[in-house]
């Protein structure tokens, strides 16, 4: 099947304003600014069952119906943060597909009356913004960005915004605390982005990926995207593969594509054909699903792999085999967000400082059984008390872990 | 009024407006839920994660709107989580548990949490016996830890933010209350966080560190020891102080505090005061003290102070007795045949002035305000009514600050109007510079000095400014003596009042004189008045001088006062003045007896003795009765006696006593009781709110329109300057320089000037130049001001120079 986020792969030089243009770019949005009214557009996309692709799954359309109409002016903001472990697809949009991306933006922004929208960046992505940079200048000039577009009275700009270096960044409320110039740290929420976002006014923040997929919806219709995936699941996805497979990489794919296809077929199967033990569906900030012949025979949607005691977040697959003690990716993930905790609030700040003793000392062969049940018992208690859900992900492979995995956890301690 | 919503917390039905946090409504029934990061001042942040408490909501049904019921009650559902009670907003029919065992679970897990990374150094920590989390330890802390003591963090102990705040790195536990009172409420965001994580520290931004005058308070909701203050820091355990409720003596707005004391054997076993704390009025400094109120109290300790009485024998001043003492000064001034002058400072009491006053009047003689700044006739007709409050202003107050660097001049009204501005008042700021109050005003009006009363007289004709004046549903004008001596203050209120004369005696509504000492209000009700000839008016006369140092001021009022015939001096200190005189009168500092002030908002306030007499000094109104009683007046020398004639000769203050002074009311937020962590250190007042004088019109009499006298113009020629005198929070004044701490705030003389000035006279920022006035010549360092006009050089008040008012001045490069 012809991809619909990585055209890339099908159309060389994608990326060049003319090719984009000679494949149908920015037809979508011409026809949304000149033919139809900003809540036709969020209709399409509300009944394309699109949802959004930076881990929380929520309804896209139903988002930016949430805008308030009351509060002006409106801001868009691409969440092109991508700082998961494991996950690298927005990266690969942005660079082989930017002017679909773009459009995707442009297209939001008019659904929701914005005039300005934000592309906001890992620090790390200087390069990446640079090149955007050039591409929303030449969309400038083709008269795509700017004022009056296609002779309405619509006009937008977009911006890029490089981020410093912070996983938290890529929470939405940190991320517009960080563009406004503040610390990135997480707001309290409610109230939510599309009341109070960036400088207090209403904003829609969307993942680089959702964005990407709005132009060809437009252009192909929502029941053409509905028909692709699952009843729950509309559309398809960017697998982000990686872990102790063969070939790691992208694979856009339809949703309920099974776990075993994507890591047999696609990805080559596992280095040295040795047995799969545990999937991370969500980066680092996944609950650790035992690879057995069912999970792998689940189809990748968000409610199947709910039901492995998982979640399917931005789909960042990592694949474990068995030559990796789960204590070692127990200790690795909090090490992660040890060092990528805000700090803002008690139970994360010091619940990762803490588990990092534990499973440091639980890795390195130093601890004892009462360490394993203490891990387990300070990630338990931090659930459920943090301000944001940095807090939360960090507890889920060592829950997840210790209760799936137990005999990684007693092999290495002493009695 | 907010719609009010029905609720319970731990079994206790309320109401409560809607919109209320959780922890407020429970606190208004006196239901004390553990916080942290929450401060009852300040916007919720839900950052610690203390306040966990269970919350159930009515399970509503969708067809019909209405909650369902089970048993003829309606259903609640808890939710799967704990919720922060600080910022969750109550709702119709909301449960809260927060002593369930959930809860208190959830509470405990969070104190384990902090633990794990707290040094519980209480035995040695400034906060002990008063400490948030002391208190929450005991109360949710586990017994024994599962955190291994030797992976605890360490981190550095004595980081000085500034010179005056200290901060333990290891203690803090990262709530940010601290931060964002410098940025909410102070309005100066100087400190802040840095790194994040388990790594994240309060960092300073601003070089010298912590540039601010409210430094202090940030240690008083710091709900740990992490922040502590230079002065106190390793000073006395908590729990072995008194407190005793007083009033700050340094400024107009008369903040009240409380004087923590203790017996020390560094002080050879006497009583002495170990800290100033602020002490609960919500119409008047809410919880909060500027750092001079907080840290300047040390002149009072000071061991050259007075503590015989003197007189002079064979052109020398002896040690004496006080009855030869008050004998020759009273037999002085009897026989002086009413040629008396009694010159006295707004520093003194209301006890104090009454009954210098009193002997003037019984001696014919006169009673003159050592001041610069006049009006106070015009704040004592159409100062503010009875009930007025800065902290209720909002929307629909108007608030007119003129010729006033409040930062500088009345630190805690400055965060008031600022407080006010925030919530919806307009400000308008009028002044020949730019002050910190300019970055919260709605409108600011720049003149040149020399202008004041014209522009004043203006601002009414101006479209917005004049409609946000004359269609305020509340108009508050506060006037100051930024640029200004007697005679320009004079003016200048005069064109204040007629903006505020309509209003006068309402809540809320009238004129406010921003004076340099705190109880000049006082002085002028009590019929003390300044004059604009102050040296013909001490010559020849038997001059009884307290609490002031013209000899020290100017020399030629020192010359002034060589030509008196005879001057009694009455002091703390052995001024210049008492250099002079005849005799000299020792007096307590009024830390050491009882009193009242008034302040700027005319609210009488009560003060307490809080540590014994400092040798064989007295009492000021006191050493006035006695000499009073030698020159054949009679006098009270109780301090209640004193207050009691004063209520029944002076009419503003008829109707008040002691006990009406002393009276508490309910304030919220509830603060100071045993919940330190609610509102921080600073006291409940259960000594006293004090209350307003009566104003003209509540004494049903009318006030004459006043009139704007004509001022002779000072035009500098080419080559001149127009030097003005401007108002320096931290001077060179008796009370200030007293205190080491504050040594390195005070700095030298300077005169700041334009840049293009400067230039023009050959000077950078930082370098001397020489100037003459008024008789004088001094090197003072340039500072630069892109805000002053060209011409004008602006000299600090109490630095050393003699500036009273406006002067023409010469400048030059040395
Ligand atoms: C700790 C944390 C990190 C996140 N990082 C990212 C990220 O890097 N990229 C992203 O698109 N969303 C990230 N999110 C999710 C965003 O908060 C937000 O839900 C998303 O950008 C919304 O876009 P979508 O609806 O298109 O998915 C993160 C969330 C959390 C809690
Ligand atoms: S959960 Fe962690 S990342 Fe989120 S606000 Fe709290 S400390 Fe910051
Ligand atoms: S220093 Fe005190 S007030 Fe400031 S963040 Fe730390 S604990 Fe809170
Ligand atoms: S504002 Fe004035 S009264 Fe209040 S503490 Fe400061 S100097 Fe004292
Ligand atoms: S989170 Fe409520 S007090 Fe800190």
């Amino acid at each position: 099947m012809a991809h619909i986020i990585l055209r890339h792969r099908d159309i060389p030089e994608l990326n060049t304003l003319p090719v984009y243009q000679r494949n149908g770019g920015f037809a979508a949005f011409k026809k949304a600014v000149t033919g139809m009214k900003p809540e036709e557009v969020t209709a399409v996309v509300k009944n394309s069952g699109l949802r959004g692709r930076g881990g929380a799954g929520f309804p896209t359309g139903m988002k930016w119906g949430f805008m308030d109409n009351n509060n002006w002016p409106h801001y868009v903001v691409a969440n092109a943060d991508e700082s998961e472990p494991g996950t690298f697809k927005d990266r690969e949009i942005m660079e082989g597909n930017p002017f679909q991306f773009l459009e995707g933006v442009a297209i939001a922004s008019y659904a929701v009356g914005a005039n300005a929208a934000y592309v906001y960046l890992r620090g790390e992505f200087w390069q990446v913004a640079a090149f955007l940079d050039q591409k929303i200048e030449e969309m400038e000039q083709a008269g795509f960005l700017g004022d009056k577009l296609f002779g309405t009275d619509y006009s937008l700009r977009i911006y890029t915004h490089l981020g410093a270096g912070a996983y938290i960044c890529g929470e939405e409320t940190a991320l517009l605390e960080s563009i406004e110039g503040k610390r990135g740290q997480p707001r309290l929420r409610p109230p939510f982005p599309p009341s109070f976002g960036l400088y207090g006014k209403p904003t829609v923040v969307n993942n680089v990926e959702t964005l990407t997929n709005v132009p060809l919806i437009l252009e192909n219709d929502a029941d053409w995207y509905k028909s692709l995936g699952t009843a729950d699941s509309a559309g398809v996805k960017v697998f982000s593969l990686s872990g102790r497979v063969k070939k790691p990489g992208n694979y856009e794919l339809p949703f309920g594509t099974t776990f075993r296809e994507l890591i047999y077929t696609h990805g080559g199967g596992i280095i040295d054909d040795r047995p799969v033990k545990g999937i991370m569906a969500a980066g680092a900030s996944s609950s650790i699903i035992v690879a057995d012949e069912k999970a792998l025979d689940t189809p990748m949607d968000y409610a199947s792999v709910r039901t492995l005691g998982g979640d399917l977040g931005s789909a960042s697959v990592i694949v474990l085999d068995d030559t990796i003690g789960i204590d070692w990716v127990v200790n690795k993930t909090i090490h992660f967000f040890k060092h990528e905790s805000c700090g803002k609030c008690t139970p994360c700040r010091e619940g990762n400082y803490w588990m990092q003793h534990l499973t440091e000392r639980i890795h390195s062969g130093q601890g004892d059984a009462s360490d394993v049940e203490l891990l387990n018992s300070v990630a338990r208690q931090m659930q459920g008390k943090c301000l944001c859900a940095l807090g939360e992900f960090a507890t889920m492979a060592v829950v997840t872990g210790i209760e799936r995995f137990p005999e990684d956890f007693s092999v290495k301690t002493r009695v | 009024m907010r719609k009010q919503v029905r609720l319970t917390i731990d079994d206790r039905q309320i109401t409560a407006p809607a919109g209320t946090l959780i922890v407020n409504a429970a606190k208004q029934i006196g239901i004390d839920i553990p916080v942290f990061c929450y401060h009852p001042k300040m916007e919720p942040v839900g950052m610690c994660r203390m306040c966990l408490v269970e919350v159930g909501r009515p399970i509503i049904d969708r067809n019909t709107g209405q909650p369902v019921l089970e048993d003829g009650q309606p259903k609640i559902q808890f939710g799967p989580k704990l919720e922060t009670a600080c910022t969750t907003p109550v709702s119709e029919g909301m449960v809260v548990r927060g002593m369930s065992e959930k809860a208190k679970a959830g509470q405990n897990e969070i104190v384990e949490f902090l633990l794990t990374s707290h040094p519980l150094d209480c035995p040695i920590c400034d906060k002990g016996g008063e400490c948030p989390l002391q208190n929450l330890t005991m109360e949710h802390g586990p017994g024994k830890s599962r955190f291994l003591y030797d992976e605890k963090f360490h981190l550095e102990k004595r980081v000085p933010l500034g010179d005056l705040i200290f901060l333990d790195r290891e203690r803090c536990i990262q709530c940010a209350r601290c931060i964002r009172f410098q940025d909410e409420i102070a309005g100066e965001p100087v400190i802040g966080f840095y790194n994040r994580g388990r790594a994240t520290d309060i960092v300073t931004y601003t070089d010298p560190g912590f540039d601010s005058v409210f430094s202090g308070n940030t240690t008083d909701i710091c709900p740990v020891g992490a922040l502590t203050t230079s002065d106190f820091r390793f000073g006395a355990r908590t729990w072995e102080l008194k407190s005793t409720a007083s009033v700050c003596g340094q400024c107009p707005v008369g903040c009240n505090i409380v004087f923590n004391t203790r017996r020390e054997a560094k002080a050879d076993g006497r009583i002495v005061i170990k800290r100033v704390m602020p002490r609960q009025n919500e119409q008047v400094n809410e919880i909060w003290l500027c750092d001079k109120g907080r840290f300047a109290y040390h002149y009072t300790e000071n061991g050259a102070r007075l503590s015989r009485p003197l007189v002079k024998k064979n052109g020398k001043l002896e040690a004496s007795s006080w009855d030869e003492a008050a004998a020759i000064a009273g037999g002085k001034l009897r026989s002086a045949d009413g040629e008396v002058v009694v010159l006295a400072s707004g520093r003194l009491s209301n006890e104090d002035l009454f009954n210098l006053k009193s002997l003037a009047d019984g001696l014919g003689g006169k009673a003159l305000l050592y001041t610069q700044m006049g009006g106070g006739d015009l704040t004592a007709r159409f100062g503010v009514g009875a009930g007025t409050n800065f902290g209720e202003m909002g929307a629909g107050t108007t608030i007119l600050v003129a010729a006033s660097d409040l930062y500088n001049e009345a630190p805690v009204w400055h965060l008031r109007v600022k407080g006010a501005a925030k919530r919806g008042a307009t400000v308008i700021v009028a002044n020949g510079r730019e002050t910190k109050l300019d970055a919260f005003a709605k409108y600011v009006v720049r003149y040149a000095y020399g202008d004041e009363v014209e522009t004043i007289n203006g601002l009414q004709q101006k479209e917005k400014i004049g409609e946000a004046i004359t269609s305020a549903e509340n108009l508050v004008v506060l006037f100051g003596s930024d640029g200004l001596g007697l005679n320009g203050t004079s003016n200048l209120a005069a064109a204040c009042a007629e903006l505020v004369q309509g209003r006068a005696g309402k809540p809320n509504n009238g004129l406010i004189g921003v004076w340099p000492k705190a109880n000049d209000q006082g002085a002028w009700e009590i019929g003390f008045r300044p004059t604009d000839d102050l040296s013909s008016e001490l010559k020849g006369k038997t001059v009884y001088v307290v609490a002031a140092d013209p000899a020290g001021d100017d020399p030629q009022l020192a010359a002034a006062l060589k030509e008196a015939k005879f001057v009694i001096a009455q002091e703390l200190f052995q001024t210049a003045t008492a250099d002079l005189a005849d005799v000299v009168l020792p007096a307590q500092a009024y830390t050491e007896r009882d009193g009242s002030f008034t302040s700027g908002e005319r609210r009488a306030q009560r003060f307490y003795a809080a540590v014994p007499a400092f040798g064989e000094s007295q009492a000021d109104y006191a050493i006035t009765a006695l000499v009073a009683d030698a020159a054949g007046v009679e006098l009270a020398d109780s301090a209640g006696q004193v207050f009691e004639n004063l209520v029944v000769t002076v009419e503003a203050f008829a109707g008040l006593t002691y006990e009406i002074l002393a009276e508490t009311a309910e304030q919220w937020p509830v603060v100071g009781r045993g919940d330190m962590y609610y509102g921080g250190t600073t006291y409940e007042n259960t000594r006293g709110l004090g209350a307003h004088l009566v104003g003209w019109g509540e004494r049903g009499e009318t006030a004459s329109r006043p009139r704007v006298q004509e001022e002779t113009e000072l035009r500098p020629k080419e080559g001149q300057w127009l030097a003005v005198p401007v108002t320096k929070l931290y001077d060179q004044g008796l009370t200030v320089r007293s205190s080491k701490l504050l040594e390195s705030h005070i700095g030298a003389a300077t005169v700041t000037l334009h840049p293009e000035a400067a230039k023009r006279l050959g000077a950078g920022a930082g370098e001397l130049v020489e100037i003459s006035l008024n008789g004088t010549t001094a090197q003072v360092s340039v500072l630069l001001d892109e805000t002053v006009s060209a011409s004008v050089a602006l000299l600090p008040r109490g630095m050393g120079l003699p500036i009273s008012g406006p002067v023409v001045a010469g400048l030059k490069k040395v």
